[in-house]
């Protein structure tokens, strides 16, 4: 069947490429609603992804309020969060719990998921490997769609009487199959996990396509050691995605099961609200096998589109080949695979087997070698480069530098010995936020910086764009950097307050320090929304390749319209990082120049490829008439 | 009083676009590069200020403040973890700092000059085989020393451990102990619970007689104890962080966790200089709207003190006689004198139901 189907649009491909001509003219409905362009569905994808960015970003803040001003009254909130304060203008407990879960679940799946992988997997996936459009257009569409209606339901649940789902964005069961455990799992918890199926089904058409693509929509001479990271990253992404998120899909169904049907997969010994119940036999540790099967790869989806943007504009502002190609693909290779055998380190104090603990502990350690190579390499990029500050290079560099502080103390938390202390407390609210929400953040604003001139033909303002850094990065370490010192004071998460403890009541002028740096952060924010929708209407206008870049997607015009390039896409001869090569005029060689017209700067084997470029050609003829 | 903020805001926003507007004006007319070349600089020593800034604030704050946060230690492994930790500790902070220097000492130096030009440096497989084998080796020292503790903490309990039940349940701990006449727990069943039995104890099991129930949680000093711990509910998680123990509560798993205490409360009140000083337990796994609420306190007792304690208390079924009933006639006796309920009074009940019969 999908074979049937790519066939039948390489057919359409080809017969773009004869009617280059012509534009593709639609109306307003087809062109930005119901469109089957990439490009299009990149930018919904986009403003959706930017849209709850800033939901999720307050909420977030209006639960630093509490954590940073446990006095205070919030009485002012009342039109915004109505009958979830209490009468003495406090944040009522149960919503505060629902305020963390939905801040967990927007900013994994519907920001750093599909904002991230959708923006810039669409975007930048037929543009940098010389395709006119995705595989299927119309299953991308489906695919946004998918989305926007799973937002929309996940938007709903916020509003209803008895709240958002609150158990937390890892839903574990019982708590979230019991609506007597607390009242978000009631309503909330099903309109959660109806949300949740339909993502999962935009995620797979989105991945499917992303696959499907790289592997079959290339254009000629684009072979995969010919391949920019980004898209590595991208496809990689990709199949993990269609890996773990069925499982995420199973383990929600046997939920909805427990909950809708008296079935009893994650239930059993379980006394509440005055009564026993029926269910016998279930294991509630199953369900955490199941959502971390998907939830530790899910990291790496969230994580390797950043590290893959990263790559691509430290080496296109270092003016520097990205150092130890082979390498950064062998370890996003390396990482994706380990992705899905390390899932249990969320679990050393469940009560499993030790010896599972142990095995682990062993393979997530391991884990951290890839991820100490790609730190390296970035680092040695840097190394001899000469660098351009544009606010995506900024950006990346705050990436990297988040990679490295987040990431290594995980070589605490992977080692399940030292997990028995540090688990659940603030060490790990440090750790992965640091680690792969702001780095994850950080490639996303990076790539927009980066690719915006590309999406709407104009440049953002660069000034704006350093004092967004600055305050973001700042702020970003002095929100997280700190909570290290309360995650080893023992702090737990998901705390209401601490003063019922001896043992957590200090530390209050951290905790307020934490939220006043939140909140100057989440302001930061504004100046980035106010450049980006100014710059979209009266930006500068740029150029078609406004930094010097080699990548495919800078040899369109600047508004490349449905089929990206006018004429024929161009044929590839090199690598996407011949950056600053001796002898070379420029300190770029873009990707689409043949080393026949660069003598002066070819490599001795690169001399040799100039007798097969001709013959290159001759076998695109052959293939073109089947 | 609103309104006056609103104006104000609207004004100081009106402000910062109006200047926004004069230096985009201004940058036209003064023409872009030079001014580009400028900015690099200013951003190529901002990364030096931060670096020099945040690691010099990083490593003042944590040799000052450093005693505030680490929860004094106060059992066995609780050491040896804590070792691990610190080994840890320097593994990462020496890693951290040389990466950390070396990434923005390359951004401020390399930054952008006109006359220069990059490195043409794509590849070097000694570099790269380096920085793969340097961290494996070290990872692998960090496993093995981590696999070994892990192993001594989860293994097997002795046989001479003290045993206590803890159980989570919305949003209270409560503890069971098995008693001083047999020193061991009673059957439970989840379906025997009810307001008053609220640990589902199994009163066909004679070892349920002299179990009894503290809402204190009392260890022994310098012996071995295991915890075995459920829920009723929703998963919880007891977390004593001085002991550095953390295990979760889940309905129908029973979970351990075994420790031995080395400091009595006593001892760390002098430690300390706290005389108000106490050992909690927290739930550490979100359960609802109480779960920052589940304190249970702990007492570390002098040897003596616990089994004087322990001998002070009252069983369950003494507290509790109405469940005689559930008492299988045979065993009523011995349930009577394992409880410490006064035989006569009840033997008065046994004579009366067998009356009945």
């Amino acid at each position: 069947m999908a074979t049937i189907d790519i066939h039948s649009h390489t057919t359409v491909d080809h017969h773009d490429e004869h009617n280059h001509g012509h534009a593709h003219h639609g109306n307003f409905f087809t062109n930005y609603i119901f469109s089957e362009d990439h490009k299009v569905i990149a930018k919904q994808f986009l403003i959706t992804g930017m849209a709850w960015a800033l939901i999720g970003g307050c909420m977030s803040v209006i639960f630093r309020l509490q954590l940073g001003f446990p006095d205070s009254n919030l009485s002012w909130l009342k039109p915004i969060l109505g009958g979830w304060l209490t009468p003495e203008g406090k944040i009522d407990p149960e919503f505060y719990l629902a305020l963390v879960t939905m801040h967990g679940t927007i900013m994994v799946f519907f920001v750093l998921t599909a904002g991230l992988s959708g923006t810039f997997s669409n975007f930048l996936i037929p543009l940098q490997v010389g395709a006119r459009d995705m595989a299927s257009g119309f299953m991308n569409m489906l695919s946004y769609w998918f989305f926007f209606l799973s937002s929309s339901i996940m938007f709903t649940s916020i509003f209803i009487s008895t709240g958002p789902a609150a158990g937390g964005w890892v839903i574990y069961p019982p708590l979230s199959a019991l609506p007597q455990a607390i009242s978000g799992s009631g309503l909330g918890m099903t309109l959660w996990l109806v949300s949740m199926a339909l993502f999962i089904v935009s995620s797979l058409l989105g991945s499917i396509n992303y696959i499907t693509t790289v592997i079959n929509m290339r254009t000629v001479g684009m072979s995969f050691t010919k391949l920019p990271l980004t898209i590595w990253a991208f496809f990689l992404t990709a199949i993990i995605g269609i890996l773990s998120f069925p499982v995420l899909f199973a383990a929600a169904l046997l939920l909805i099961f427990d909950r809708s049907f008296g079935t009893s997969f994650y239930l059993s010994d379980i006394y509440i609200g005055g009564e026993a119940l029926p269910n016998e036999g279930g294991s509630p540790i199953l369900f955490q096998h199941l959502f971390w099967f998907l939830g530790h790869p899910e990291v790496y989806i969230v994580l390797l589109p950043a590290l893959g943007i990263t790559s691509e504009i430290i080496s296109t502002n270092s003016r520097k080949p990205i150092f130890g190609y082979k390498a950064m693909v062998g370890s996003m290779l390396f990482i994706a695979i380990l992705s899905f055998v390390v899932w249990a380190h969320h679990m050393f104090v469940t009560g499993m087997n030790p010896f599972l603990g142990s095995i682990f502990t062993l393979l997530t350690l391991i884990i951290a070698v890839p991820s100490a190579v790609k730190i390296f390499n970035y680092v040695t990029t840097l190394w001899k480069g000469n660098i351009h500050f544009t606010p995506a290079m900024l950006f990346s560099i705050g990436l990297v530098s988040f990679f490295l502080t987040g990431g290594i103390t995980g070589i605490f938390l992977g080692n399940s010995a030292l997990d028995i202390q540090l688990h659940d407390t603030y060490f790990i609210v440090a750790h992965f936020h640091l680690v792969m929400g702001s780095a994850s953040f950080f490639g996303m604003v990076a790539g927009i910086y980066h690719w915006f001139p590309k999406m709407f033909g104009r440049m953002m303002n660069a000034k704006l764009g350093y004092i967004h850094f600055w305050f973001t990065f700042v702020g970003v370490y002095m929100v997280f950097f700190p909570m290290h010192y309360i995650g080893i004071a023992g702090f737990p998460r998901r705390y209401y307050s601490w003063t019922n403890f001896e043992t957590f009541s200090g530390f209050a002028d951290m905790n307020f320090m934490i939220s006043v740096a939140a909140i100057v952060t989440l302001a930061a924010q504004f100046i980035f929304l106010f450049n980006f929708i100014y710059s979209i209407f009266r930006g500068r206008l740029a150029s078609a390749n406004p930094w010097n870049s080699n990548t495919l997607e800078w040899t369109t015009p600047r508004h490349p319209q449905h089929g990206n390039w006018p004429g024929e896409i161009p044929t590839v001869y090199r690598w996407p990082y011949d950056y600053s090569k001796p002898g070379a005029k420029d300190d770029f060689i873009p990707q689409h120049i043949p080393y026949s017209e660069t003598p002066e700067s070819n490599l001795p084997h690169e001399n040799e490829e100039i007798k097969l470029e001709g013959m290159g050609a001759a076998i695109v003829v052959e293939e073109n008439k089947h | 009083m609103n309104m006056i903020i609103g104006l104000g805001v609207v004004l100081v926003v009106g402000i910062l676009f109006m200047i926004f507007r004069i230096g985009n004006l201004l940058e036209v007319i003064k023409g872009k590069k030079e001014e580009s070349d400028n900015w690099n600089n200013v951003n190529a020593a901002l990364f030096l200020v931060f670096m020099v800034g945040g690691l010099g604030l990083f490593f003042w704050y944590s040799f000052s403040h450093w005693g505030s946060y680490e929860p004094p230690v106060a059992s066995i492994h609780g050491k040896v973890t804590d070792d691990l930790f610190w080994l840890t500790m320097w593994v990462t902070v020496i890693a951290f700092t040389v990466i950390f220097i070396a990434m923005f000492w390359f951004t401020y130096a390399y930054r952008y000059n006109k006359d220069r030009k990059a490195d043409f440096f794509a590849d070097n497989h000694y570099l790269e085989i380096t920085w793969t084998v340097i961290p494996a080796i070290v990872l692998a020292l960090l496993i093995f020393k981590g696999l070994r503790v892990w192993t001594d903490i989860t293994g097997p309990a002795s046989k001479e451990a003290v045993v206590i039940e803890v159980i989570g349940q919305q949003f209270a701990w409560t503890a069971r102990y098995p008693g001083v006449k047999d020193k061991e727990l009673g059957q439970h069943n989840y379906r025997l619970i009810d307001a008053s039995n609220e640990f589902g104890l199994d009163l066909r099991d004679k070892n349920s007689y002299d179990d009894f129930k503290s809402l204190t949680l009392h260890i022994p000093k310098g012996k071995e104890v295991l915890l075995k711990i459920r829920a009723k509910d929703v998963i919880h998680s007891v977390f004593l962080p001085h002991f550095r123990l953390k295990m979760d509560a889940v309905p129908g798993v029973e979970t351990h966790f075994k420790f031995t205490a080395t400091k009595s409360t006593q001892d760390m009140r002098d430690e300390t200089g706290n005389p108000n000083f106490n050992y909690e337990m927290a739930c550490t796994e979100v359960c609802g709207k109480g779960h920052f609420s589940m304190r249970f306190p702990v007492v570390v007792d002098e040897p003596d003190d616990y089994d004087k304690w322990m001998t002070a208390q009252d069983s369950w079924l003494n507290q509790n006689p109405d469940y005689l009933k559930y008492v299988p006639d045979n065993l009523k006796e011995a349930a009577m004198i394992k409880a410490g309920l006064p035989l006569t009074s009840i033997s008065i009940e046994t004579t009366q139901s067998v009356t009945l019969k």
